[in-house]
């Protein structure tokens, strides 16, 4: 199996090929989200709105059920809002890897989510932008065709859930991190964050565990990491929460 | 109405979260102290999502079919199959799982 591709049109194609199967989910999910929109009394342009501009599953999943299960739309913002802190840092972690005028890495920004930025994650800090943004727009571009065909009352797929399709999301994440844990400070971080999580999960609003798990990353603190970047920027920088 | 004002915050509250990062640390190189921390942040926010994508319902913590899922990919993984294998094997494991309880 080829790892290494360097050349310029084959960052994004390899982004694109990895993110594929993912993609099937994500559309699954989408029609999903659609359809429990539309039974929540979303209108379809709300909808889809909602999809191109929040473009995160659980985060639209939860607001919506909060709505229409009588809470408030304080209760829903918070929810979602609480669901999506993770992409503040998982935002900073791929920003030195982002060149290019201040509106391409906003964008960039937008479409970097749990798999695209999972999938253009090379270990060791790096990340390569144009496995990012291939896998990142095929996934958009899946999130919002699956609303789409949910919100016009898209049912025949049956529930993403009935086809195992909830369990494709983990198992990634899974076979992703047996490939990044390559030494006892990755592991004990990896054991750090799951433990944070699975703790909290009972304790707090949905969203808090995965913040409060990232903050297991702050053992790399105790000793000097090898550096991803050769040299050094003096004027430090804080970009972690 | 409640709809409109739901996507306007939830919308650009995450445009927000998900930009400030790539705006304002956008290609600058980090201190080493700090890629130390970042270089954990991958595996630290991989195991999270592993457990709570595999083990939560909203603020439950559940045994369902997703966890004969993670076992198939375990296996899987073990068996060195390609990520894709292990993405298929976990549905697939999940879904007869659920057929069948």
């Amino acid at each position: 199996m080829k790892e290494k591709r360097r050349t310029l049109p084959a960052g994004y194609a390899e982004g694109v090929r990895r993110a594929a199967p993912l993609a099937v989910a994500v559309f699954a999910f989408g029609v999903a989200f659609g359809l429990l929109a539309r039974a929540a009394g979303f209108s379809v342009v709300v909808t889809l709105v909602f999809s191109a501009t929040t473009f995160a599953g659980s985060a639209q999943f939860a607001a919506v059920s909060v709505l229409s299960s009588g809470g408030s739309l304080v209760a829903a913002v918070v929810a979602a809002l609480l669901l999506n802190a993770r992409y503040a840092p998982i935002g900073a972690s791929v920003a030195p890897w982002l060149t290019g005028p201040w509106w391409r890495r906003l964008l960039i920004g937008q479409i970097t989510v749990d798999e695209s930025w999972v999938i253009s994650n090379e270990g060791g800090g790096r990340f390569d932008p144009r496995k990012l943004v291939g896998a990142g727009l095929l996934l958009y571009a899946a999130w919002l065709v699956g609303t789409a065909i949910g919100v016009a009352g898209g049912g025949f797929l049956g529930k993403p859930e009935d086809l195992g399709l909830d369990a494709a999301f983990p198992a990634l994440f899974l076979a992703l991190l047996v490939g990044q844990v390559h030494d006892r400070r990755a592991l004990v971080a990896a054991l750090l964050g799951g433990a944070i999580a699975l703790v909290l999960v009972p304790l707090t609003p949905a969203g808090v565990p995965i913040i409060a798990a990232s903050l297991g990353c702050l053992i790399g603190l105790r000793r000097p990491a090898p550096p991803a970047t050769p040299e050094d920027d003096p004027a430090a920088e804080d970009g972690l929460p | 109405m409640t709809e409109w004002l739901l996507v306007a915050i939830v919308g650009l509250g995450t445009v927000a979260l998900k930009g400030v990062g790539p705006l304002v640390l956008g290609g600058r190189r980090v201190p080493d102290r700090l890629t130390g921390v970042v270089s954990l942040l991958a595996p630290t926010l991989l195991a999270a999502l592993i457990v709570t994508n595999t083990f939560a319902t909203g603020t439950a913590l559940v045994i369902d079919a997703r966890v004969a899922g993670m076992a198939a990919a375990v296996v899987a993984i073990v068996l060195r199959a390609p990520i894709l294998v292990v993405i298929v094997v976990a549905a697939v494991a999940a879904a007869v799982t659920r057929a069948l309880t």
